[in-house]
């Protein structure tokens, strides 16, 4: 059937999860794509590679649709005479609506276009979040942006130094703990930035994620300089004849999300009371209170018992800057910024924070530094002034243990310009 | 009206951004949004929310291979054509969510999606990846897609998950065990705060193509690139202008390379997979944490790596034995000690898990606490 013989390759097409070498053979075999040798050959130069242990892809190359710098990732293959099907085999990342709800339909006509104008092989998704088309060549791109864009209304992604596609969890669209609407809020932000998506600006990439609690099921606070997770600022709603009810074992624990062990009988004492980090909640036979000044909501309570225990009403996000992957200077996770803000539609606070960090970013930021590098190296006191911010104990987790403060001189009575002939008059040589 | 390439920016339509979510929601969805009041996992894979309405949603979450061809696509949308009224989502892992609101359409559609299978076998729609279990794996490109890669991903994902299976499809572990493979340093996944990290390395710095690399790269550029300053100005025996790369230096990144195609560093031998264990996201109990290094190497096996597999095989089912319930796999390495935790699972510390790198102090002991 396929032109290339795969052995490495066929043995993951056995056990019991999904295959995706299997699901390639069945594009190979019944797939209507436009280049024909494409699926076939990615098989051929993966099983070369399982033979020789290094990738056989290379880097770059100027690619994109007009006007645009990004949105399509250059890649060529380092053996094309005998992979000619993908010598040429760009992606193309296409911005994902909002939490990633399809209707078939509509996915239907992306698959469509795709089989017109690429190799029929996508990733859904990839890991910023965008509907990946994997695969395809130059003269396809523009053509298959014209259509997409008329045709389906749907744009590109983002790549390069610029916005990159945001991403949201799905928050109130099925969720009960998401404290503001992470979907409105995602799609009016990518709306409303769609220039720097699409056209690089900035010293390197930059993402805003969406989690609409500190469950945080986009991972905000790990992968975006400038993360949105949910909060609240009033009490936990308590239902006490629900609480009850999971200790009388009626309603499952956890939403029966431990239901696979037997763990005995659900103690809310052993279980929510005394696993609260901040042990502000109590437990006296009958009633469950909590102290919910001392609550720095975890999620744990409400995850064991989302029937009795229901996030407040006043909600909003916190702001956390400066999340990034390893390289260079060591993973960093977002630090805490902005404690409380309401978010609501149309977001005017969030976007005036985002433009006053963009511009600061873009000013001082060196090539390549990401956001969190850069409040590393300017300092996170100097980002304070640039957000307009007081300083709050909430942003660390200790005050600094050294002592070597960089004072300013406005900030010492009298500056720093001192007569040395006036010290020498009480102090001999 | 086509696209006419002799008029490239005739009625050219830009900057519209993505469909708007609201064109896709099931209309049960659209009617609750913001008004649901709780979930339950009905049984693995399966959940159900409930709205204040008294409305539910059912949910039926399958594992789904990120490289997706479109005929598998199509199958995904006829399913949900003939049990969701054509709705349908995916997660942040990966996984597809079939939507709806009719209960009695919920068994038929369990039973068929667990009925279908690829031609070598193996599940088209393993329904599962809820609660205290292993749910789909994140992962990057790998030998599928990259230039950078020390490892496969889809591959390496592929045979782990295979291994796993069994929690992916029950909730019998003591807490969710979150699993991520980034294929190099670059870590495109943001693998860096996962229970279990699969991640590409490689050992070998990189080699410099003399002949080539004035004429393919920016030389400052890739001179700049290198984040402990390993790379200076050289000249090739002939007088070429080239790079030299200061061997002992190397942290193996492969930025050099991604700036400078003439230096290329993947090597059968030389690049392979470390392991790194104990992150978390969620500040649920704990706050967030970086997954930290246990395993430093273990070499490239394809086609299914079992040296890889049996390691994260073996922290899974330690951690399942040992921890309390609710206790992250940071969390319980943590409360029994790291000390222990090499002990436990049986895995060999050498002192290539003592960090070197900047601020590397911080994870040195630094207490006369520690347990024999
Ligand atoms: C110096 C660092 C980095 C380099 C050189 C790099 C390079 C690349 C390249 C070449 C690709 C294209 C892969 C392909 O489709 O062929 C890519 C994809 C991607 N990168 Fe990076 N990257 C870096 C850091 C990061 C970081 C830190 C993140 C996230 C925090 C990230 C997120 C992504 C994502 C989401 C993709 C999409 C591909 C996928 O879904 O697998 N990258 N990167
Ligand atoms: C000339 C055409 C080139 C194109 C179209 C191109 C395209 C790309 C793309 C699409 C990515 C993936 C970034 C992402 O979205 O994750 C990438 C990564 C990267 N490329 Fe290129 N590249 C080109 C040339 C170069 C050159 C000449 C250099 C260096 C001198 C370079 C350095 C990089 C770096 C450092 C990254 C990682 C950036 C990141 O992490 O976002 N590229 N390139
Ligand atoms: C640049 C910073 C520092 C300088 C210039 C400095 C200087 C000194 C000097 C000159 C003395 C001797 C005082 C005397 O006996 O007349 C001293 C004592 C001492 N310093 Fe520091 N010191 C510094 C930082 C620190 C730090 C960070 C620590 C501890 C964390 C420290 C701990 C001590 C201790 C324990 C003594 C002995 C005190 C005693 O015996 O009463 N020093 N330091
Ligand atoms: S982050 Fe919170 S609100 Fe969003 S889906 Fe997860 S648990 Fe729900
Ligand atoms: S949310 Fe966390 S901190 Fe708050 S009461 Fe519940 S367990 Fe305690
Ligand atoms: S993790 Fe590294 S090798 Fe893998 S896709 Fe990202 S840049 Fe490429
Ligand atoms: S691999 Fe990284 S550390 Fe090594 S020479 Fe290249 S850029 Fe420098």
């Amino acid at each position: 059937m396929g032109k290339h013989n795969t052995p490495m390759l066929d043995e993951l097409e056995k056990g019991p999860w999904p295959s995706f070498v299997s699901d390639i053979k069945q594009q190979v075999a019944n797939g209507k794509h436009v280049l024909k040798e494409a699926p076939d050959d990615l098989l051929g130069v993966m099983e070369l590679s399982y033979v020789d242990k290094v990738t056989h892809w290379k880097h770059g190359g100027i690619v994109g649709v007009f006007g645009y710098g990004g949105g399509i990732i250059g890649r060529y293959c380092d053996q094309p005479q005998m992979f000619p099907g993908v010598a040429h085999f760009h992606t193309v990342r296409v911005n994902q609506p909002s939490s990633k709800f399809y209707t078939a339909k509509y996915l239907r006509e992306l698959c469509d276009l795709w089989e017109r104008h690429g190799s029929g092989l996508t990733n859904m998704h990839g890991s910023t979040g965008d509907i990946v088309f994997l695969g395809t060549t130059t003269d396809h791109l523009e053509p298959l942006f014209f259509e997409m864009t008329h045709e389906l209304n749907q744009d590109l992604g983002g790549s390069g130094s610029n916005l990159r596609t945001p991403e949201c969890c799905l928050g109130q669209s099925r969720c009960e703990f998401a404290c503001y609407d992470t979907q409105e809020a995602c799609d009016n932000l990518t709306h409303e930035y769609q220039d720097e998506l699409h056209r690089p600006a900035f010293p390197y990439k930059f993402k805003f994620k969406f989690d609409g609690c500190p469950n945080g099921c986009v991972a905000s606070i790990a992968r975006s300089d400038m993360s949105f997770i949910g909060t609240w600022r009033d009490n936990i709603r308590i239902d006490q004849a629900a609480v009850k009810a999971y200790v009388g074992g009626e309603f499952a624990p956890n939403a029966g999300a431990y239901s696979g062990r037997d763990w005995g009988k659900f103690d809310i004492q052993k279980e929510v009371v005394d696993l609260c980090p901040t042990g502000c909640m109590r437990w006296d036979g009958s009633k469950l209170e909590i102290n919910d000044k001392e609550c720095v909501r975890c999620m744990h309570c409400l995850n064991v018992m989302p029937r009795a225990l229901r996030k407040g009403l006043d909600t909003g996000v916190s702001i956390l800057f400066g999340a990034k992957a390893p390289i260079l200077e060591g993973a960093q996770m977002s630090t805490l910024t902005v404690p409380f803000l309401k978010m609501e539609s149309p977001f005017s606070e969030a976007k005036d924070l985002v433009e006053k960090v963009w511009d600061w970013w873009m000013e001082e930021g060196k090539n390549r530094e990401r956001l969190g590098e850069l409040i590393q190296r300017k300092t996170f006191q100097e980002f304070l002034r640039v957000c307009e911010l007081d300083p709050d104990p909430r942003m660390v987790d200790e005050p600094r243990s050294n002592p070597y403060i960089f004072w300013k001189e406005e900030e010492v009575e009298g500056g720093w310009t001192r007569d040395i002939d006036a010290f020498r008059a009480k102090h001999q040589r | 009206m086509p696209y006419d390439p002799s008029e490239p920016l005739k009625d050219r339509i830009t900057d519209i951004g993505p469909r708007h979510y609201g064109e896709f929601l099931p209309p049960v969805i659209k009617k609750n949004k913001g008004k649901w009041l709780y979930h339950e996992i009905l049984q693995p894979g399966v959940l159900v929310h409930v709205a204040e309405s008294g409305d539910k949603v059912f949910s039926v979450r399958v594992g789904g291979c990120r490289l997706m061809s479109v005929e598998h696509l199509r199958e995904i949308c006829d399913i949900a054509d003939k049990y969701c009224d054509g709705y349908l989502r995916f997660t942040t892992r990966n996984n597809i969510e079939f939507l709806l609101a009719d209960e009695s359409k919920l068994k038929p559609l369990v039973d068929d999606l667990k009925s279908r299978k690829f031609s070598g076998g193996s599940n088209k729609f393993p329904v599962g990846g809820t609660g205290a279990g292993v749910t789909n794996i994140v992962h990057t490109q790998g030998w599928a897609h990259c230039h950078t890669p020390a490892i496969d991903a889809s591959g390496v994902v592929k045979a782990v998950m295979d291994a796993i299976y069994d929690e992916f499809d029950h909730m019998k572990l003591p807490a969710p065990v979150r699993v991520s493979l980034a294929c190099c340093l670059n870590m495109c996944g943001a693998v860096h705060c996962s229970d279990i990290a699969i991640l590409g390395i490689h050992r070998k710095p990189p080699m410099v193509d003399g002949e080539w690399i004035d004429k393919l790269c920016e030389l400052p550029l890739a001179i700049a690139a290198c984040p402990t300053g390993a790379i200076k100005p050289a000249k090739t025996a002939d007088g070429k202008k080239s790079l030299e790369v200061k061997a002992e230096r190397c942290m193996f990144c492969g930025n050099c390379y991604t700036m400078c195609a003439a230096m290329p560093l993947a090597d059968e031998v030389g690049s392979g997979i470390a392991i790194l264990v104990g992150g978390k996201l969620s500040n649920r109990i704990s706050k967030p944490k970086f997954s930290k290094v246990v395993i430093p190497f273990i070499p490239n096996e394809p086609p299914r790596w079992p040296s890889t597999v049996a390691a994260v095989k073996n922290i899974i089912d330690v951690y399942s034995k040992d921890a309390h319930k609710y206790e992250r796999l940071g969390d319980w390495a943590e409360r029994i000690g790291w000390e222990r935790f090499f002990e436990k699972t049986n895995i060999p510390f050498t002192h290539h898990l003592i960090d070197d790198y900047r601020f590397a102090y911080t994870t040195w002991r630094q207490s006369t606490q520690f347990k024999f």
